[in-house]
Formats: C-alpha cells, sequence, structure tokens
C-alpha cells in the first residue's frame, strides 16, 4: 500500500449523512460535485468522545475568522484533530452551525417523506443526531460544526451574508487526520443559504492512505500555535499507545 | 447603547465575582439579569442552562445564525441548543460582546502561549466545577463554547479576527431578561497571557432584578 492508495469512495447523496472512525494518518477528500454543496462536519477524538472540534480555539488559536488550507482543527485539549491539507475553495464557514427541522420547515415548506419518499427534506441537526447516536453520542455532544464549502463573511458591524456559488463543480478539500478521529458529516443546505429552493448537492468522499506530517509541514509551520498543539499531540501518542 | 430603568437598589440579590471565582446561580423567567464589569475590561465568560433539562443550553452558533451576526448587544436573543431563547439582552452600555472566542482552558493555553502556561488557572476549570455543583451529573461535555461579555473580538470583511483591548470600561454593565428558568454559571476569568481582562482581572458583579 503506497501513501496515497484510495482506502475507500462512495458518493453521499444530497441531505445523506455519514459517519466513521479515520485512523491518524490518513486523509479525507472530500469533492462537490454539482457545485454550492455544504458539509456540515462534526470531530471527535475516536477515543475519547469527550474530546471534541472547538471553534473557538481553531479559529483564537490561528488569528482566523475561517478555514483554509494548511490551517488545522484543534480540540478542546489543546490538539490538532486534522489539518487541512488541499484546498480548492479557499474558505470554510465554522460559526454558523446546521439546520434544524423548524427551519427547514419554514424556509422550503413541507416536504415530508410520507410525500416525497427519499426526496423529503432532511436537517442538518437530526442528521448529527442520528449518527452521533450509532457510537453513543447525543446532544450533549452537539456543538458548533464546520460547514466546508460555505462562505459567510462578517461586516465591520458583524453582520453576516451568505456568499452564493463559492463552490464550483470539481472544488475539493482534504483533511489529513492528526489523531484517530470520529468523523461525522451530512450534506444538507448552509442554515444561511438564501436560496429558496432545497438543493440535493452530491459529493464524493474518498479515504486515502497516508503518513503523519513532518515537523516542517505547512499546517504545523503556519501558527507557532498549531506546533505547539502538535507536540500535545506526540505527547498523547506516547503515553497512549 | 441603551441604557437599563432599573435601580440597583432594589435588585433581588447582589453579589461580588472576584476574578477567577465560579458564579451559578437560577434566573427564573421574566427575572433581568444584570452582570456590572467593576473595574473595566474583564471578561465574564458566561454559560446558560435550561433550569428543567441542563441538556438544552446555551448555543453561539444558533444565536449567531438567529441573528445573522456575530456580536451581542441589546435585542439579541440568546438561543438555546434547542432553538429557544434562553434571555433577550435589554440594556447594554458597553455595546458589543463576544461569542466566538470561547473559554480558555489549561490545555488550550499551552496551545496559544506556552506549554508552561499550563499551570495557570483558567475559565473551563471554574466551569467546570460550578456546574459539578449545581448538578453533579453534568461534565466536560455540558459546557459548550460561551458568551463573553464585555470581550472584544473584532472579525475583519477578509475574515482576520484579532483579541482586541477591551472596550468595557468600569461602571459598563448588560443586561438580560430570562425568557424561561435559566440557570447562569458565569467564570470571571482568571486569563493573564491576553488582553481580554486588561492584563488585569478584576471583579464584576451580579444583580438580580
Amino acid at each position: 500500500m503506497t501513501p496515497n492508495s484510495l482506502l475507500h469512495e462512495r458518493t453521499l447523496h444530497g441531505a445523506g449523512m455519514w459517519s466513521a472512525v479515520i485512523s491518524r494518518g490518513k486523509r479525507l477528500r472530500l469533492t462537490d460535485i454539482d457545485g454550492g454543496a455544504n458539509v456540515g462536519m462534526l470531530l471527535y477524538n475516536a477515543l475519547e468522545h469527550t474530546e471534541r472540534y472547538n471553534m473557538p480555539d481553531t479559529l483564537k488559536g490561528q488569528h482566523i475568522f475561517y478555514l483554509r488550507a494548511p490551517y488545522c482543527l484543534h480540540s478542546d485539549m489543546g490538539r490538532l484533530l486534522a489539518s487541512i491539507t488541499t484546498d480548492s475553495v479557499g474558505w470554510h464557514d465554522t460559526v454558523c452551525g446546521h439546520s434544524d427541522a423548524a427551519r427547514v420547515l419554514a424556509k422550503y415548506g413541507e416536504n415530508n417523506y410520507q410525500q416525497s419518499r427519499n426526496d423529503w427534506n432532511r436537517n442538518g441537526r437530526d442528521c448529527f443526531l442520528i449518527e452521533l447516536a450509532k457510537w453513543g453520542l447525543g446532544k450533549k455532544d452537539l456543538i458548533p460544526n464546520l460547514n466546508l464549502f460555505s462562505k459567510v463573511v462578517s461586516d465591520d458591524a458583524g453582520h453576516l451574508s451568505f456568499v452564493a456559488d463559492h463552490s464550483k463543480p470539481g472544488d475539493s478539500i482534504e483533511l489529513r487526520f492528526e489523531i484517530d478521529t470520529l468523523v461525522v458529516l451530512n450534506t444538507c443546505q448552509h442554515p444561511l443559504d438564501p436560496d429558496p429552493v432545497y438543493r440535493h448537492r452530491h459529493v464524493k468522499l474518498e479515504v486515502f492512505a497516508g503518513e503523519p506530517p513532518a515537523l516542517d509541514d505547512p499546517s504545523l509551520t503556519v501558527r507557532p500555535e498549531n506546533l505547539r498543539a502538535w507536540e500535545n499531540n506526540q505527547t498523547y501518542h506516547t503515553l497512549r499507545f | 447603547m441603551t441604557e437599563s430603568t432599573l435601580n440597583p437598589e432594589t435588585a433581588v440579590f447582589r453579589e461580588v465575582i472576584p476574578a477567577g471565582d465560579w458564579w451559578v446561580h437560577e434566573i427564573k423567567k421574566g427575572q433581568t439579569l444584570r452582570i456590572l464589569d467593576l473595574e473595566g475590561n474583564q471578561a465574564a465568560d458566561t454559560l446558560f442552562f435550561s433550569a428543567a433539562d441542563p441538556t438544552e443550553r446555551y448555543s453561539a452558533d444558533r444565536t449567531i445564525q438567529e441573528q445573522a451576526a456575530l456580536y451581542l448587544t441589546t435585542g439579541t436573543r440568546l438561543m438555546s441548543t434547542e432553538g429557544n431563547a434562553l434571555l433577550t439582552i435589554t440594556a447594554d452600555t458597553c455595546g458589543r460582546h463576544d461569542t466566538l472566542g470561547g473559554a480558555c482552558s489549561r490545555e488550550s493555553n499551552t496551545m496559544r502561549y506556552a506549554h508552561d502556561t499550563e499551570c495557570m488557572h483558567a475559565c473551563r476549570d471554574s466551569f467546570i466545577r460550578g456546574a459539578q455543583e449545581w448538578n453533579i451529573e453534568l461534565n466536560k461535555r455540558d459546557l459548550g463554547p460561551n458568551i463573553n461579555f464585555f470581550m472584544n473580538v473584532p472579525v475583519t470583511p477578509d475574515g482576520q479576527l484579532s483579541f482586541a483591548d477591551g472596550i468595557s470600561a468600569p461602571g459598563r454593565y448588560v443586561e438580560m431578561r430570562a425568557e424561561m428558568d435559566v440557570v447562569c454559571l458565569i467564570s470571571n476569568c482568571p486569563q493573564l497571557n491576553n488582553p481580554c481582562n486588561g492584563w488585569n482581572p478584576t471583579p464584576v458583579e451580579v444583580m438580580v432584578f
């Protein structure tokens, strides 16, 4: 098996969901097939589920308001969960959360399973809770998520605007996991997407073999905070395994 | 900026929270909570829970989503993880409060500043102890990203984020009306490594009307 071997491949349907444990060093590539996709993502330490993605530490630790390569996704324990290694999009939101049933109903109207079978309107919260439950997690574990492929900008007064047509067909992002990680994701629309039509946008998911980074990796050198967090990962791995 | 019409003399509860301490207290529906920055530039890290069901708690992302805005001020509805309003901000003489910055922890201190800051007191430890004293079932999982009253974390249109000097000053306050019975958990921030407390953590006062 070479470092870039494709290990797994699947297509996530629009408003679909998925969860899996991906071990340290492996890479997850997500590709926006139709353009305009959104991937809501939550991350947890696979062995210590109380350690989880932390939006505030990710932002303040790197002095950023949005994610892009080569920045990292930090946990609440001073460690790195993943690094963004490749990214053709350039801006991924992490402050706006996810949709729920009431929001989807108010925005798009009634479209239940009875009417539409599997073309019904799912919502981000239900998808997260369903996949989390399969790992023994629940409402206490719902925290601010990533919205990959989506761009939301702030003006100087803090008012937010969703940027339409941000991600193009074929755009992709690749994450390298720095710790064994439970990945929980769904492809529901961004909660601030003003598009009045409920869209089912497809996302291709691939997992590749890989190695942990070298110390001169751009994700570790972009901020001294990331290198210190990486040192915390090293301590964790030395003591745990 | 919105001034309050409430007279502190009429408060049914008043307490000064020294820097580095936690405070946990139930606020009944219809009551108003005031947090007063006594000496200026003091971050009051604050969480709310539904008093009836602690799994329903303050949600930074729902609050941002509801307002389509980053900063909290008069009129902001503080939303729960279930999509309900916990409280509404009714007065604010500071003008802007943060909910992106979260709380400091001993672990994140090592990432942000230096490994040897791990020994320094941090908000998450206060949150853990305060939460346990209210409800022994609660643990780290119950602590989502909080509000930082009086803290200034400006975001620019091109996506830069920084911890700036505070915009608060001695005597500034924020008031909020409870929309359901809530439990308020405050960690009066002990952070010494950045300007969120003006490099000098000081007391805040809480009042309930």
